[in-house]
């Protein structure tokens, strides 16, 4: 005789014990007074000129330090070093994203109160880094526009997921015939109201006021803290 | 793809109930899946199956609930469901939808087990 199949009623987040890591180190972060902002885009977009830029300039006024994710060499982590800034390569092997057990690890020996800000840069991926809370404060989408204006209606998700999108390479938008407004109004279609920078690290247009951005958002978490 | 590591996820989290309650195999695994939740329901439903050899799951059917994105309408001040999620708008007065209620879940809600 069979025996009869039992229904068993479950809860089980899938994504449990990353967020449960992810809200560890977040509590962590804000005790140490650092500001975390985390890096997501496709490859090539431009997140690790962007990021030296954003090292080099503000090292002069801030303790800053970049984790860089990628799925095999360590030439970002070169790259970013020439900011003087310390910086960590996380290589992920085959995996597509960042999770929050490699961030942890990548701290490990670095004293967080010694940071202002703590960028960290994903794999280039739009799809898979959506998933996965890595306790950041502020998680920056990047654009370039050479991708082209509907990337956010073709990757809705990790727009949603994100706090505030930056479109990159803004030297390049003529050559390109770029068109900013289509861009930007994809943009608010799958994200309402989200905050949008546009720059280029190369001239360094528009970096300025990011920078002044980024205090001001620290400032006030410090204040609410 | 990071189908995979979710499908191990689920299989990881499944066994240790089917211990916990003296099972011997699983028939079946019931999953909510979120339109928001950035998973790719086939290419999980592939991952699946190869994730299962050689455990108590191994021949079970995954069973994939499709979840829609829920938001908050701030001028109906109602909750609406999103029929596409590349428009955050209210689908009644069309009125932008920044507040997500739903739809980023992936959550295991039951199973069918031979003990």
């Amino acid at each position: 005789m069979n025996p009869q199949p039992r229904l068993v009623e479950l809860r089980h987040n899938v994504f449990k014990k990353n967020d449960l890591l992810a809200r560890e180190l977040r509590s962590r972060f804000q005790e140490a007074g650092v500001h975390v902002i985390s890096l997501v885009s496709s490859p090539g977009s431009g997140k690790t000129a962007f990021l030296e830029k954003m090292l080099t300039t503000m090292r002069a006024q801030f303790r800053v330090a970049a984790l860089v994710g990628d799925l095999a060499t360590e030439n970002d982590a070169a790259r970013l070093a020439r900011s003087q800034a310390p910086v960590r390569q996380i290589i992920t092997g085959t995996v597509c994203h960042l999770e929050a057990e490699m961030v942890q690890h990548a701290l490990e020996g670095w004293d967080l109160q010694d940071l202002d800000f703590l960028f960290i840069e994903n794999v280039g991926n739009l799809v898979c880094p959506a998933s996965y809370d890595l306790g950041e404060e502020l998680r920056i989408v990047l654009l370039s526009v050479t991708e082209g204006e509907d990337k956010p209606l073709k990757y809705p998700t990790i727009f949603n997921s994100a706090d505030v999108a930056v479109i990159t390479k803004s030297d390049l938008a003529l050559a390109t015939e770029f068109d900013w407004l289509t861009a930007e109004s994809n943009i608010q279609s799958v994200r309402p109201g989200i905050r949008t920078f546009r720059l280029s690290a190369k001239t360094g247009d528009g970096m300025a006021a990011f920078i002044d951005f980024l205090q001001s958002r620290r400032s006030a978490a410090i204040a609410s803290a | 793809m990071h189908e995979l590591s979710i499908a191990l996820s689920i299989i990881e989290g499944v066994s240790e109930e089917v211990e916990r309650l003296g099972g011997e195999q699983v028939t079946s695994v019931r999953l909510k899946l979120g339109a928001l939740s950035g998973v790719v329901k086939d290419s999980l439903l592939f991952s699946y199956q190869l994730a299962c050899e050689g455990t108590p799951l191994e021949g079970s059917e995954l069973i994939v609930e499709e979840t829609p994105a829920i938001v908050h309408c701030p001028r109906c001040d109602a909750d609406r469901v999103l029929t596409t999620v590349q428009h955050f708008r209210c689908p009644q007065c069309g009125a932008p939808t920044p507040e997500v209620l739903s739809g980023r879940e992936v959550e295991v809600v039951g199973m069918e087990m031979i003990s």
